[in-house]
Parts: C-alpha cells; structure tokens; sequence
C-alpha cells in the first residue's frame, strides 16, 4: 500500500475516533481499507482525506460508515456443528446453574442470538437464563431486537437448525408474513439487548457463558488481547467462552485462564480458582 | 520499488482458480521446488458449508507444506496457505493473515478479489498474480490491482483451461505479463521460487 494511503487512511480513524468514540485504529486494516473503498466508491467522494471532511462534517455521513464498519454478516446456527457441540458438552455444564448469565459479545442482527434462545429453550433452560446481548452500533442492534428476517433465509436456517441437532419443526419458532419471518417475541424475553463497545468498554458483569464469534477476526493482535482479558475478567470460575472456527485464545496473554472444552469449535472453559483448578488443568492436559 | 537484487524480487504468489482448480492447482504446485523461496497463497472457490478437502487434495505427494494459515499468522516463504471455506483470507500489510465473513463476492466466499487485493497492498513488485481455470469473474479486479502495484501477472491460456471466463475475465480487465499452460505456469513459479534460497 501505498504510504500517502495508509497515512490517509489512519488519519481518517483517528478523526473517527476523535469526534465520534468509536475506535477503530486497532482494526485489521485489510478489512478496513476494504470497507472504506466500499463507502468512498458508493459516496462518490474522491478519495479518504475528502471522506474525512465529510464525516467530520456530516454525522448521517458518519451512521452510513459506522454501519459499514459493523459486520452486518450473520445467520441463524451459523457452523452447525458449533451449535451441536453447544448442546451436547455445554448445555450439561449450564444445567448445574440455578441461573444463567450469557454475554452474546458483537451480536450484530441478532441471528445467533435468537439461535442460542432456541437452543435453550429445546433443553429446558431458557427460563432460567439471560442473555445478555451487545453491539456497538445501536442501527444493528435495533434490528436484532425487531427480530425480523428474511423468509427466503429461513430454508437455509433450517437446515443449519437440523445439522445442529434440533429435531422441532422450524417454522415453530417464527411466523411468515409476506416475505419476512418475525421471530417468536417470546424467545426474546430473556434476552436484553444493549450497547457495549468490546473496544472502549469495560468488563460486564460475572457470565457463566460469553459468546464472541467471528468479531475478533477483525482486530489485530493487541486490540483481541484486550478482549480476551476482558472475556477473562468477566466470567466466573468454570464459565466458558466461545469463539468464532478461525479465532483462538492461542495467542492472548490470558491463554493459561483457559482449557480446551471441544477444541475444533473453539469453545474453551476457564479454570476454577485454588484445588478445583487444580484438579481442572490436571484433567485437561 | 523494494524487492532488492534481481535474484529475489518475489516473494509470494497468489493464486485464483474456480471451477476445475483442484486438478490446476496439483498441476502447478507439483512443478514447485521442495524449497521454495516463494509464499504461495490460494483462493479456490468451494461448496461454502462442505468440509474442506482441498488441504488434503493439495498436499497429496506435495513435499511443500499446505495448510489453511492461523488467523495472523506470518507468511513464510516455503508454505502453501489455503483459505478456509465461508471466510476471506486477506493479507496484511506487516505480511500476516486475516480473515473475513464479510459478504461473498461473485458469489464466493473465499473471494480471489479479497486476496489480490490485499496481496498487492502487503507486498507491491514483490508478488505474482496468477488466474487458473473458472466459471466466473473473480479475481480479475484483484489481478489488476497487482498489476497496479507493479507486480507480475500471469492468467492460464483460456484455450487450454476447463473453463475459460475466469481466465478471459482476467485478460479483459489488465494487461497479463504471461499466458501459459498449466505446465507452463509450474515452470515460470519453479523459476521464480529458487532464487532467494
């Protein structure tokens, strides 16, 4: 890349994060200068430093990028067999809480989330469990608490659903009309949509169950650490965090709070303190 | 311009293939020294929710190590990376792998438009291009893009491809230092590759 570019493109963050809070200059920028040519050919503005004034000038200038900034991309038991592995080792260990608390980190549309509703609702636990759900950008979110889809993508969904190991008709859990499908409102009363920058913002309370799939893909290695250390401090002894197939805790100075649960779907469980942990980390090596 | 003396101005490869790419790339791959002084980074498009076998396909009587890549992982010379299925693979400019799940391009996820891309921002003169066999329009921008940065360009003979719109795509969109045969394409990599050993 060129060096002009790349200075134009940090100066644009900067001044992103200098007017608006969001902080994206610990993104990967592969994926960001992608997303800035996406919103630089579809303004017809002429080039970064012109977008720069444009956003410093024009905050609907800003939603539009904020948005492209998002990963808007999710679907409901996205990785079947991650869902699979949700049910059959997690669900078990989630069975000895009187009460759950799961953070859904970056849930973007809501997809997933409503996926986990499902899940927990099939095994009996739904009742007793709340979701906590959060993204940055409040557009997303919004759509994620309509819990209003596209019809055409249920077919698709449904065949996730199956592969994950769901055995109810699909279609129980949404309604069609015209070409939307509305989700059961009633999946939805355990689940508490909120804001939450994993960027800026600091631990949320003691989860048994944080889930984060395919959101640090798009930091670099400081800014995932940060979150990783932050999943860390906010779950609770034996709690369990998921990860997207591609992310791992390899890396993470917090890597030694953590055994592999199922490995390959990258779902790890954090060690018990004093003689349990003990016990745990001799189990798990 | 970096790229230092004559002998290793290269220092990886991307390649793109789509329909009919498995054989293409065991073509190309074959003719490549066990050392080889290039990366090799691969996009083949695949059934998007099938179990990728294309790691195995590829690494079947190859001595070169092919692997999908760690997320941030550092390229080194030597390796055949392979992106994963339903995700981008993109370069980053300190030379380490992302991936993506953004939306697919031209229907694809891995995308070849994704990786050229990128490819060409990280490493400018210092990367070669390659379109193999395909049905579709990917990676004929990326291509471009390389080409742009000053490094080299090569596009399967369309003639000689199972099929030839990626290839001719491609020809369309850029000028192409070389059209070769499979066979041919193994050669120039094979020359390519030996030099900064």
């Amino acid at each position: 890349m060129e060096e002009s570019e790349r200075i134009e493109i940090q100066l644009l963050l900067e001044a992103i994060f200098r007017k608006y809070g969001y902080d994206f200059r610990n993104y990967s920028q592969a994926s960001i200068k992608r997303r800035i040519e996406h919103r630089l050919s579809m303004s017809g503005l002429d080039s970064i430093s012109t977008m720069q004034h444009a956003l410093l000038y024009d905050a609907a200038f800003m939603d539009s990028l904020l948005l492209d900034f998002s990963t808007n991309v999710t679907e409901m038991f996205r990785d079947p067999s991650f869902y699979l592995a949700l049910r059959q080792k997690v669900v078990p260990l989630l069975r000895e809480y009187p009460f759950i608390r799961i953070w859904h980190a970056g849930c973007a549309t809501g997809e997933e989330v409503y996926s986990m509703a499902i899940l927990l609702r099939e095994e009996g636990l739904l009742k007793r469990a709340r979701i906590y759900a959060t993204d940055f950008n409040e557009v997303v979110l919004d759509k994620a608490r309509e819990g209003v889809y596209s019809l055409e993508q249920m077919k698709e969904y449904t065949t996730n659903y199956q592969k994950a190991g769901g055995n109810e008709p699909f279609s129980n859990y949404y309604t069609a009309r015209y070409d939307s499908a509305i989700i059961d409102p009633s999946l939805r009363e355990g689940i508490l949509f909120s804001d939450h920058n994993l960027v800026t913002d600091g631990v949320f309370g003691e989860m048994h169950l944080i889930f984060c799939r395919n959101v640090l893909i798009y930091f670099d290695r400081e800014l995932q650490n940060r979150a990783l250390c932050l999943f860390s401090d906010s779950l609770c002894d034996g709690g369990l965090l998921c990860l997207g197939s591609r992310e791992s805790l390899r890396f993470s100075s917090c890597s030694g709070d953590f055994e592999d649960l199922a490995r390959e779907e990258k779902i790890y469980r954090k060690f018990m303190q004093g003689d349990g942990g003990d016990v745990g980390r001799n189990a798990g090596e | 311009m970096s790229g230092g003396t004559q002998g290793n101005r290269f220092a990886a490869a991307v390649i793109g293939a789509s329909a009919g790419g498995v054989r293409a790339l065991q073509i190309v791959l074959g003719a490549l020294p066990a050392q080889c002084g290039l990366a090799i980074c691969i996009v083949s498009h695949q059934v998007p929710k099938s179990k990728s076998y294309l790691v195995d396909l590829l690494a079947d009587g190859l001595e070169l190590p092919v692997r999908v890549p760690d997320e941030k992982e550092e390229i080194a010379a030597g390796n055949v990376y392979v992106a994963p299925p339903n995700y981008h693979m993109l370069i980053e400019v300190d030379r380490t792998v992302s991936f993506s799940i953004d939306l697919p391009i031209h229907f694809s996820r891995p995308s070849i438009d994704v990786l050229f891309k990128s490819a060409a921002d990280a490493y400018g003169a210092e990367l070669v291009g390659v379109i193999l066999t395909g049905a579709n329009g990917d990676g004929s921008l990326g291509l471009k893009r390389i080409a742009e940065c000053g490094g080299m360009t090569v596009v399967q003979d369309p003639e000689t491809a199972e099929a030839g719109e990626m290839p001719r795509a491609a020809l369309a969109a850029t000028p192409v230092d070389h059209v070769l045969t499979l066979e041919g394409i193994g050669g120039l990599l094979a020359g390519l590759s030996k030099s900064t050993w």
